[in-house]
């Protein structure tokens, strides 16, 4: 039994295959079309899997989409309604691509497949699953466990904007749902616009400012007092009801009342290309921190509800990994499951699971081959990358040995280089896990500058993920679990740290990124925290090979990995996009397969 | 035929009647509009979407 998941038309559309209940391959579009948040039909994604799996559509027993338009259409009624004849500008917007399209979305889909390719209308079944439905499968049916609680939190999907819910064995049953618009992804997107980022995009932004804010400042408890007084109204179980006189997404073109929040905190809407202030990193703190209050609820209150041992999430709050380093350490659960693409893309895996064990009730059988790996992706052949090599006619070399290589690309990081490393198949979701990633040494003060001003071309405040050999990372980090996903934050063991003095502590934000925080400083964040990737041999057999060299090259088992791409573009896909990524930047080693480019 | 069956199924599964007419008047004024060839911009922000 075959069947395809779709996720597409609001942001970062994807699609994936599962075959009698294993995962065999997913991608998202923005991979394929170069369009970073591609919301398009995933028709390149679709084309891939279908190839990945060697099936044709006619073959499959369905198709199912990631969302229930009717249900969302009813809600935007619902609410244009409940706030007439405010909202009528938005309405009128909206409505010509509701009418349009998005209401006859199954002859949009069943027309967008014909490019994917021919195939016999009649024979396709199509079916559609709730957003949050599909949420909650995408993390608990590709979990190790047979039973667990499962918290979804994103910014809306049809009505529902969180949920908890309990999964056993090859069921879900949802127990509590929260409603538009009260929504915690909502709340802090409102932030991730008030302080001058891009919606959908900018939240991991806000998540990176957070640590520049001052813990210790009055300002940071009187914003927090503000959030919790004025905007919202947090209850004892994680719900939360926001207050709309201060916002604007539920009937206007954006998301807060710019001058309301003016009022209530003092300063105006930052604009993209406004200098960071401190008291934007203060407000940037004060949200994460009110996050982690709601994300900690939601999770006692699920523990509460389904008297689980172990929770299962997804969403794209859920890749809040400040957040999910502080669940973990707050010891609800015995262990935590955060599927790797938890936010939209992940909805077309979590639909393709859900047809397959709630509407076609299979048996759930649980073995490492059916759990996803990470790496769902594309994979380019030798025969291709020998041809792409011919075509491109520059030298490289070619290594037969990968232990070499690695020795080779080790000697390479340790000497101050920064190393694109592109191998095997892509990763599905927002993190570069070894496969598509750029390389650095962690123990260089300079490389953070080095990498987001000369390689990335991104903003000079935001940090750098570290990867370390899962045997190593009790040695530097306090992190009590592995996390092959990058998906929690931890600090630096204070042996690691490096002492700070006052005049350090209360300088700018600039020039507290340039101190030297710890003996691994290109990925200790301000505050001492990290986001960590831990791998073993089993996880990425050549990546962790590469880890290794590095140890035996320096003793230090970590690196500096961060996704192979520059700004506003996506991850690459193909050799061709990596090389393309080499030379337009100022990397100056580059690693596909056996072969390496110098520059 | 499809779409309208498929309206139904969902008006009689939500039980909200009063969806009926607002939807049913928004299609004939959608009609007009997407025969007027007017474009539509969408809003930026997914919720809503």
């Amino acid at each position: 039994m075959t069947i395809l998941g779709i996720s597409a038309f609001y942001h970062d559309s994807a699609a994936a295959i599962i075959q009698d209940g294993k995962i065999m391959a997913a991608a998202q579009e923005e991979r394929f079309s170069r369009k970073k948040n591609d919301a398009s039909f995933p028709t390149q994604a679709c084309i891939f899997c279908l190839k990945k799996a060697a099936i044709n559509i006619d073959e499959l027993e369905a198709v199912i989409f990631y969302d229930k338009p009717f249900l969302k259409f009813e809600r935007l009624l619902e609410t244009y309604y409940q706030f007439a004849p405010k909202g009528v500008r938005s309405f009128l917007k909206a409505m010509p691509i509701w009418l349009r399209e998005k209401l006859f979305l199954k002859r949009l889909i069943r027309r967008a497949l014909q490019d994917v390719q021919a195939y016999d209308k009649k024979k396709l079944t199509l079916l559609f699953s709730e957003h949050h439905l599909a949420h909650a499968a995408s993390a608990f049916f590709a979990s190790p466990f047979q039973e667990a609680a499962i918290l979804t939190i994103d910014g809306v999907g049809e009505w529902a904007t969180a949920s908890i819910g309990i999964g056993k064995g090859n069921r879900i049953k949802v127990l509590k749902e929260l409603y538009f618009p009260h929504s915690v992804g909502l709340l802090y997107s409102a932030f991730t616009y008030f302080l001058g980022f891009k919606v959908n995009e900018g939240e991991y932004k806000l998540m990176g400012l957070a640590p520049y804010g001052n813990p210790a400042s009055r300002a940071l408890q009187q914003y927090k007092k503000t959030i919790l007084d004025k905007l919202i109204d947090l209850k004892e179980d994680g719900s939360l009801w926001l207050n709309q006189k201060y916002f604007n997404y539920a009937k206007g073109l954006t998301m807060v009342k710019d001058q309301q929040w003016e009022k209530l905190f003092g300063f105006p809407k930052r604009k993209k290309d406004d200098p960071i202030q401190q008291y934007h990193c203060d407000l940037a703190l004060a949200i994460q921190q009110v996050m982690e209050m709601v994300v900690l609820k939601l999770a006692k209150e699920a523990k509460k509800c389904t008297g689980a041992r172990y929770l299962c999430m997804a969403g794209g709050v859920a890749l809040n990994c400040v957040a999910n380093g502080k669940l973990w350490q707050a010891n609800y659960f015995e262990d935590i499951f955060i599927q790797p693409a938890a936010g939209d893309a992940g909805g077309a895996l979590g639909a393709a699971l859900a047809a397959h064990f709630i509407h076609f009730d299979n048996h759930r059988k649980i073995t490492i081959e059916n759990h996803p790996t990470q790496y769902l992706g594309p994979y380019f052949e030798k025969e291709y990358l020998r041809s792409f090599l011919k075509k491109l006619n520059t030298p490289f070399e070619k290594f037969k040995n990968f232990e070499q290589l690695c020795k080779k690309v080790s000697q390479q990081i340790a000497s101050g280089k920064v190393v694109g490393w592109f191998q095997g198949r892509m990763e599905f979701g927002p993190r570069a896990l070894g496969n598509r990633s750029i390389l650095g040494d962690p123990r260089s003060e300079t490389m953070q500058k080095t990498l987001n001003l000369k390689i990335k071309n991104r903003e000079n405040f935001r940090p750098f993920a570290p990867t370390v050999l899962e045997e190593d990372a009790g040695f530097y980090f306090n992190l009590k679990k592995p996390s092959p996903y990058m998906l929690f934050v931890a600090t630096v063991k204070k042996e690691h740290r490096k002492e700070l003095t006052e005049s350090d502590d209360s300088t700018s934000l600039l020039k507290k990124l340039a101190i030297p925080h710890s003996s691994i400083p290109a990925v200790t964040h301000v505050d001492f925290s990290a986001r960590i990737q831990t791998v073993t041999e089993k996880d990425n057999p050549r990546f962790w090979q590469l880890l290794c060299a590095f140890k035996q090259e320096t003793g230090c088992g970590v690196l500096i990995n961060t996704s192979f791409n520059v700004k506003d573009e996506p991850i690459v896909c193909t050799p061709e996009d990596a090389y393309r990524c080499f030379i337009k930047t100022e990397m100056d080693v580059l690693v596909i397969g056996d072969f390496m480019f110098l520059k | 035929m499809e779409f309208l069956t498929d309206m139904i199924t969902f008006l009689l599964a939500r039980k909200k009647w009063w969806l009926a007419p607002v939807m049913i008047i928004l299609l004939l004024v959608g009609a007009l509009i997407v025969f007027g060839g007017s474009s539509a911009a969408a809003p930026f922000i997914y919720s809503i979407f």
